[in-house]
């Protein structure tokens, strides 16, 4: 079985340069296509789900349109954030997958191979 | 449109359904559990089993927990209670809750997955100075849970009166100390691994019996939604039902609470302490990633569900027979289980209920031991200088203490909204910890001053407005009868609390005189973008 390690202090003294290795180029770029994503799709949807709320609370006529039946703008567009959800969700999954997963499995390959003190023997303690 | 009789209109009751019908369904559950707890705890060591389940679960098992975890008391019974009454609005409560996984998809879940080990404040305080970081995430974390457990407990004496018949407070505050006695059990036994097969029971069934009900109401309405609304209209006599603005549209006072409601929800999900805690039960940022879209469909497809049998309630049962049973609002998921299937399924749907509750406070009361004993205790008490068994005996010891005051709690919560509570958490948990949760992770400038006024702001201001909101004085429905000292007009204090916190983490950093460690912040990027040393899964 294995002992934890005593608590974190996650991280000190690791002898690793960490300071130059932000500067690597391959990190770089996984940092870039991180954010490239998460960034723009968190401000997307959470302009979309403003839109949404601003319309339910203030544009009731507009939301109580009917469009088929009973069912109007509004309940269609609640509908809508739920569609929106689960594309957003499945779509990262898939850019995660291909474009992040790799990358980050080569750089973690990599640290890993050039100090193994630090990494393989207890994971996570430094200390 | 199908003439709706109402056959049932005499049984307005003090209870439905066979309380020992009911009572039997719930003792199964619990024995089944406490039989799969008591094997899970055989493989319990070593505080990372304790605290983070060994990190041994994959991503659809910690998805499915983390749905259990989620869909409280306020989800299921108080959402469905809303739809039926308020119509639209309550569903605008379904939508926050679910779009509000996002911000912990994208931004959260897998970065903190890399860079902690067992709570919030691992994440917090990795590149910050750790004493003051630490001590302040643990009091925000401690605070949220409070009040979450608190919703639940009072949930529970709630459900009690309808279910089991017992109306007098003294069988109602028996009835939360046996839940709470049962909770402690399973936490203090079971550790996270327990809790987490509590959970993942919970949701199955939970699910299950929502899936259920919504094909039976869509069923009588022809499977089709515009006929269901339609009946929920005559019931209700008011058209309005469909429409947004039923509840929040009175005035622009209640519109703007809306707004400040959806604001807490939306970014308060991603920071609350159980839900990250879940995290770290999986042994890859990978599968963390995977958990976050199980939970996703899960949540999204229960909320769904909500949906129907909001307005299956209301259209089979009627806002004025909810409304006159006792347990009021939150009672509408239960009598239209008996409306449905009877006694049978009023005990199934029942026995759910009780053991949402049971598995939601296990998981907030393992979250809150974990933060006291690992943070406070092991970390900042005895700065480090502590045996992980030791640090285990403390946190086994804090769970005994936290059951008991929330069993107390929620005896002196009684009769207190639900859904407000929860809310009431849900911005304590977006103003205090999201700023610094966000900043740390992707703000190169943000320092320890950063992080302590955010963190104290956040959690100070939103305390704050809510002492002084129609809430808690000055109205009819307040906390607090026949005493006004109301200075702020929203219930929810999401609107002005988070934006303050993101202001004062920003602020705090900018001015701060002492800069942080350069090495710690590239350490902790590198680190959190491709999980190098991350904790793994420990071997049995």
């Amino acid at each position: 079985m294995a002992t934890e390690p005593s608590p974190p202090d996650a991280g000190t003294a690791a002898p690793v340069d960490f300071t130059a290795y932000q500067q690597n180029p391959q990190f770089k770029e996984l940092r870039k296509r991180h954010r490239s994503f998460v960034f723009p799709m968190a401000v997307f949807f959470l302009l979309w789900y403003f839109l949404y709320v601003l319309l339910a609370s203030y544009a009731t006529d507009f939301m109580s349109t009917p469009v088929w039946g009973n069912i109007n703008i509004g309940l269609i567009m609640g509908l809508l954030q739920f569609v929106t959800t689960f594309a957003i969700t499945m779509g990262y999954v898939t850019y995660a997958n291909r474009k992040l997963d790799p990358i980050a499995a080569d750089i973690r390959h990599e640290l890993e191979a050039t100090a193994p003190e630090v990494f393989t023997e207890k994971p996570g303690a430094t200390k | 449109m199908m003439p709706l009789s109402l056959p049932m209109q005499t049984v307005e009751s003090t209870q439905v359904g066979e309380p020992w019908l009911n009572m039997t369904i719930f003792g199964l559950f619990v024995a089944v559990t406490l039989v799969i707890v008591l094997r899970a705890s055989r493989n319990t060591k070593t505080a990372a089993d304790y605290y983070a389940a060994g990190r041994s679960f994959s991503g659809p098992q910690n998805g499915t927990a983390i749905a259990g975890d989620y869909l409280s008391a306020a989800s299921f019974l108080g959402i469905v209670g809303a739809i039926a009454i308020n119509g639209y609005d309550g569903f605008l409560y379904s939508i926050g809750f679910l779009v509000a996984w996002l911000v912990a998809l994208l931004l959260v879940a897998e970065l903190l997955r890399n860079t902690g080990k067992f709570t919030m404040a691992d994440v917090l305080s990795f590149r910050l100075r750790q004493r003051p970081v630490r001590i302040a995430a643990a009091i925000t974390t401690l605070a949220v849970c409070f009040f979450y457990l608190l919703a639940q407990m009072a949930g529970a004496g709630g459900l009690v009166s309808l279910l089991l018949g017992i109306d007098d407070r003294l069988g109602q505050s028996l009835v939360i100390t046996v839940v709470g006695g049962l909770m402690i059990l399973y936490v203090l036994i079971g550790g996270m691994k327990g809790t987490t097969w509590v959970q993942i029971i919970k949701a199955v069934m939970l699910i299950t019996g929502a899936f259920v009900m919504t094909i039976w109401v869509l069923a009588i309405h022809n499977f089709n939604l515009s006929t269901l609304l339609g009946a929920a209209m005559e019931t209700a006599g008011n058209p309005e039902i469909i429409n947004p603005g039923l509840q929040y549209g009175v005035s622009s006072t209640s519109q703007l609470d809306f707004v400040s409601l959806a604001l807490a929800l939306v970014l308060g999900t991603a920071a609350l302490p159980h839900v990250l805690m879940r995290f770290y039960t999986v042994p890859t940022a990978k599968e963390a990633r995977r958990s976050v879209v199980w939970a996703i469909w899960l949540i999204g497809g229960f909320y769904l569900f909500t949906l129907v049998l909001g307005y299956g309630a209301g259209a089979l049962i009627g806002a004025d027979r909810i409304t006159a049973a006792p347990g009021g609002v939150n009672s509408a998921a239960p009598l239209l289980a008996f409306e449905l299937g009877g006694p049978i399924l009023l005990g199934v749907i029942s026995a759910v209920a009780f053991a949402t509750i049971l598995a939601v406070v296990a998981g907030l009361t393992i979250t809150a031991a974990a933060s006291f004993a690992h943070d406070i205790y092991a970390n900042v008490i005895r700065k480090g200088n502590l045996d992980p068994d030791g640090e285990v005996k403390v946190a086994r010891r804090t769970v005994v203490v936290i059951g008991i005051l929330s069993i107390l709690g929620g005896i002196g919560a009684q009769g207190q909204n639900i859904a407000f509570l929860v809310a009431l958490a849900f911005a304590v948990a977006a103003s205090a910890n999201l700023p610094t949760i966000l900043y740390s992770l992707f703000w190169k400038r943000f320092n320890t001053q950063g992080a302590i006024w955010s963190m104290y702001g956040g959690l100070g201001s939103a305390m704050l407005l809510i002492a002084f909101s129609p809430v808690v004085s000055g109205r009819e429905t307040s906390m607090i009868q026949g005493a006004d000292f109301v200075l702020f007009p929203l219930n929810n204090p999401g609107i002005v609390s988070i934006p303050l916190a993101f202001f004062l983490g920003w602020l705090g950093s900018v001015l701060a005189k002492t800069t942080e460690d350069p090495q710690k912040q590239a350490e902790m990027e590198v680190r959190s973008l491709t999980g190098v040393g991350a904790e793994k899964a420990t071997e049995h």
